[in-house]
């Protein structure tokens, strides 16, 4: 077999055997178990990934060109870890607290949820991080083909970019199996965490033995070492001070910026105080990566025939000596470290562009009218796994246009530089509450367009992307605008020239910008819970346990649904799982379901917010608040329309049940007029009959007699004709078929007539009036309303028991209406009768005196037709009622 | 007096907690001013040697983690700055 194929089926085994790591770790944290997995150690090993291929290979290729300089990617990151009290903590806490997934999340958060914002991060992070997954697929295939030279069985040495596909697709299928198996990304990467902190110990383990091989190996111990890095180009420590300085700041920022630090770092942080650890065990693990490196470096010059590529020292010196099983060990470290790149990265690429790019756009498209989570959830892994592959590609894609002939370093720094632009946004976000989103879009565009400009586009070499010509002369010919000289700064460091331009014009504008905008609410909002996160958030301790409480949300949920359905729910639930009893385990699963029930009751915020109260512990964000608010104030409104409804309904039925009592009322007064009507039309029409009879039958009448009967049967007819007229009346006043007949007079003259026509002369009713008052002209009906006014008083003449009866006529006028009140002394109208008066038939006092009961109702209708009105006055020494007419037909008059 | 007792010590421990954070707020720059130190040193021939240069950062780096791991050992994270802030000038 030869050494080639033994290669391929070694990287099988191993990726079969993380794969099973991974498996092992999920599951064990499926089921709670696996305290072992949230150790601080394994956290600090899962930051590693920092240390990518670039590291493995790409150090001692660095070092072989430049000295000792190589160590300056390794002393930022050291100096932030220890550093961490500064930004890291703060990093954390606002992660966990804000429940960020991603860099871009945590910038668009804190900018007022910009979605702008976090589809331009991504944006750059993807562009940033594909020279980076560029330089892990060549220094894979670079390896792949150290081994094939030494391979005498191979008689042609494999095509570079073939193994370079074949690594891009072998590398996406182990990322998708891996990474998108769960779906919230909050949800931690407990598989995915594991099998990097693994790789991080093979990577370092590889490293250190062919350290050991090379010092104790190849040069017979640590003096004659020494002797040989004396001897070596690389004795001299001739390093500018820029460069160092830049550099290490770079990385420093980079550390801080790289989506799969930030993945890493914040995202699959388990608990706070993992930070301590990682404080100085971070700072170890580097030292001992960087340990040998220049050792390497120079044995490797030393050894090695001149035009060796020093980026494969570490794999070509076992291999020249005949070790291949450190030669293989060696191969594994490098392939462990760019694959856990790839994967961290690609899941925390993924992760940024199927939230904040295809999600929105999906939801956009499909009009939200995602009611099935089912259907969401589908669509974001769908989404994920497409944009792993499109991300690898892209990497692929760079690799073949770059050529792969860049050194490893110098594809890595571009990088950095890319990332590093964050770095104004996050800083200001974090520490300063000035910081707007006009700001950080400004800062991060014109960054990104100074690093595209200045390093990214270079990269490719002259007349590939830019024209020789922009090279020479700048961009449309002005000088200032080269590339790789902005406004003059001549002979710089390419990357140091694009780092100080970008950064200096990133910082300026975002500063600048923040100044001049002004926040809205939500932006404002967010930077002091950003800002201030150590006074907002609670101390969040041990994730101890870190499962729900089943039993809390058990009696969470009753509080909810009620406790038969919520037992009910648990008990189903936990039959599932296969256990017994009403309380299953807390799986993810399970509190989405909780979740989805709950939020039929509570509203989905409200909900998620609970079980992250019982589950996680988690802070609730503004933005949860928010949305409870808006849930709340949607019900409070929904409960008030209730109230206004009910008190509507109250409203009606009361009226209703007046209305009823007025129908009742009248169909008594109804039943009582048939009766009294058919007395009324029978008592007359008995004595005409009676008289008549007499007459026909009886032979010897006086004269006299003859008379008198005749009399009397003529003025019960009268009164018959009277009763029917009135009948009559009244229906031709209802049916409004009455014409009005407008005539001009004094109210004095009309009321005299009244009094005379009721027939108070000679009674005892005694009529006090104000004369004075009453000269006023009227234009009316007149006949109609002394109708009125007769009847008025001639039903105090009938019913007034006042002793003398006094009836009080007052004139005056208010508010457009002359008023005239008729107010007796006698007993008054009793209040249950007052609102039946004015209709048909009704009567008081039944008997007193024979009328029909229609005078009022007559009168009423009258007053409607003059367009005035006339009512009963409660309240005064007896019976009052008073009749309004409108000023306007007295003001026609004069 | 044990009522009165029970402040003094609480002060003294959180004083010694702000110290602490200040030392850790103070390593990275301490550490960033000493990794600058070999670009001032200047050999006979104007520059130095790589060997005496890699024992310096090396030595340096693995004092910043020990310095760096003591510290962090008795600043808990979660504590932060819990602390009242009476209790410093006590």
């Amino acid at each position: 077999m030869s050494i080639l194929n033994a290669l391929i089926l070694v990287c099988v085994l191993y990726v079969v055997f993380l794969f099973a790591v991974a498996f092992a770790a999920d599951r064990a944290a499926l089921r709670g178990r696996g305290s072992w997995l949230r150790s601080p150690y394994v956290y600090t090993l899962s930051l590693s990934i920092y240390c990518t291929a670039w590291t493995f290979y790409g150090a001692v290729g660095f070092a072989a060109r430049s000295g000792l300089e190589f160590v300056t990617i390794y002393l930022g990151p050291t100096l932030v870890m220890i550093g961490w009290w500064w930004t890291l903590r703060k990093m954390v806490r606002v992660g966990r607290s804000q429940r960020i997934t991603s860099i871009a999340d945590l910038i668009s958060s804190r900018y007022g949820k910009s979605n702008l914002l976090a589809v331009f991060v991504t944006v750059l992070a993807v562009i940033g991080a594909t020279p980076y997954i560029a330089l892990q697929l060549q220094s894979v295939t670079l390896s792949f083909a150290a081994f094939a030279e030494t391979d005498p069985e191979a008689t042609t040495l494999p095509d570079m970019q073939s193994t370079a596909l074949w690594v891009a697709m072998g590398l996406t299928v182990f990322t998708i199996l891996f990474g998108t198996r769960n779906l919230d990304a909050n949800e931690r990467h407990h598989g995915v965490v594991m099998a990097i902190a693994v790789e991080a110990v093979v990577k370092l383990f590889a490293l250190l033995a062919v350290g050991v091989f090379v010092v104790w190996g190849l040069s017979g111990g640590v003096a004659e070492t020494l002797a040989r890095i004396e001897a070596s180009e690389i004795s001299r420590f001739e390093v500018t001070g820029s460069r160092w300085v830049g550099l290490t700041m770079l990385s420093a920022m980079a550390f801080l910026c790289l989506p799969r630090m930030f993945q890493v770092m914040v995202v699959e942080n388990e608990d706070e105080d993992h930070l301590r650890t990682a404080a100085w065990a971070f700072p170890t693990y580097l030292m001992l990566m960087s340990l040998f490196v220049v050792p390497i470096a120079a044995v490797g010059l030393d050894l090695m025939p001149s035009g060796a590529n020093p980026d494969l020292f570490v794999l070509t010196l076992p291999l020249m000596d005949g070790r291949d099983g450190l030669a293989i060990l060696s191969f594994l470290g490098g392939f462990s470290s760019a694959t856990s790149m790839v994967i961290v990265a690609a899941i925390a690429l993924s992760t940024m562009v199927s939230n904040h790019m295809v999600m929105p756009i999906w939801l956009h498209l499909s009009g939200g009218a995602a009611v099935v989570s089912g259907d969401v959830r589908h669509v974001a892994l769908l989404a994920r796994r497409l944009s792993i592959a499109g991300i690898v590609f892209l990497g692929y894609l760079y690799f073949r246009l770059s050529g792969s002939g860049t050194a490893l370093a110098a594809i890595g720094l571009i990088s950095f530089v890319g990332v590093a632009q964050f770095l104004p946004s996050l800083m200001g976000g974090l520490f300063w509450r000035g910081a707007t989103r006009t700001g950080a879009l400004a800062g991060l565009g014109l960054g990104f367009v100074v690093w595209l400009y200045c390093l990214f586009l270079p990269s490719f070499g002259p007349s590939v992307v830019l024209p020789q010509a922009v090279f020479d002369n700048g961009l449309w010919g002005i000088g200032w605008l080269r590339p790789r000289a902005l406004f003059g700064a001549e002979g710089m460091d390419p990357v140091m020239h694009a780092l100080m331009w970008s950064m200096l014009l990133n910082t300026g504008a975002f500063v600048l910008c923040s100044l001049l905008s002004f926040p809205q609410p939500i932006e404002r909002l967010q930077g002091a819970q950003f800002v201030n996160v150590f006074e907002h958030s609670p101390t969040p301790g041990g994730w101890a346990g870190g499962m729900a409480q089943s039993e809390d949300l058990l009696i969470m949920s009753q509080r909810i649904l009620g406790a038969r359905e919520a037992q009910a729910l648990f008990e189903r639930a936990a039959r599932r799982q296969g256990l017994v009893g009403y309380l299953p385990e807390p799986s993810p699963d399970f509190l989405q379901e909780l979740e989805r029930v709950l939020s039929g009751s509570v509203g989905a915020a409200t909900a998620h917010a609970m079980i992250g109260q019982i589950v996680g512990g988690a802070a609730v964000s503004v933005e949860d608040l928010m949305a409870v608010a808006d849930e709340t104030a949607q019900i409070m409104e929904y409960s008030s329309q209730l109230e206004a409804k009910s008190q509507e309904l109250a409203r009606t039925a009361r009226q209703l049940r007046q209305a009823n009592e007025k129908l009742t009322q009248i169909s008594v007064q109804k039943d009582g007029f048939l009766s009294q009507i058919s007395h009324e039309l029978r008592t007359p029409m008995t004595s005409i009959r009676a008289f008549s009879e007499i007459l026909r039958d009886t032979g010897d009448l006086t004269p006299e007699e003859q008379s008198k009967y005749a009399s009397i049967i003529h003025d019960e007819a009268v009164r018959l004709t009277r009763l029917l007229d009135d009948l009559l009346d009244l229906s031709v006043l209802e049916n409004g078929q009455v014409v009005l007949n407008s005539q001009t007079g004094l109210l004095s003259d009309l009321l005299d007539r009244a009094e005379r026509a009721a027939g108070v002369q000679g009674g005892d009713l005694r009529v006090e009036r104000d004369r004075a008052a009453e000269a006023v002209a009227l234009t009316t009906d007149l006949d109609r309303l002394a109708q009125v006014f007769i009847n008025l008083i001639a039903n105090a003449r009938k019913y007034c028991d006042g002793r003398p009866p006094v009836l009080t006529i007052r004139t005056r006028q208010s508010g457009g209406y002359l008023v005239i009140d008729f107010t007796d002394n006698g007993s008054g109208i009793p209040p249950e009768k007052q609102a039946v008066i004015f209709e048909k038939f009704s009567r008081i006092g039944e008997t007193k005196a024979g009328g029909a009961g229609l005078g009022l109702a007559i009168c009423r209708e009258i007053m409607t037709r003059l367009g005035g009105s006339v009512s009963y006055l409660p309240g005064q020494a007896g019976a009052a009622f008073r009749v309004s007419l409108p000023v306007a037909n007295r003001m026609a008059a004069q | 007096m044990s009522p009165e007792r029970a402040p003094v010590f609480l002060a003294r421990r959180s004083y010694r907690r702000r110290r602490l954070a200040d030392a850790a707020r103070l390593l990275p720059i301490a550490g960033a001013v000493l990794f600058c130190i070999p670009l001032l040193w200047r050999g006979a021939d104007g520059a130095i040697g790589t060997n005496g240069v890699m024992f310096y950062i090396f030595g340096l780096w693995i004092a910043l983690s020990v310095i760096s791991g003591v510290i962090s050992r008795h600043l808990r994270a979660s504590e932060s700055e819990a602390a009242p802030p009476v209790a410093e000038e006590a």
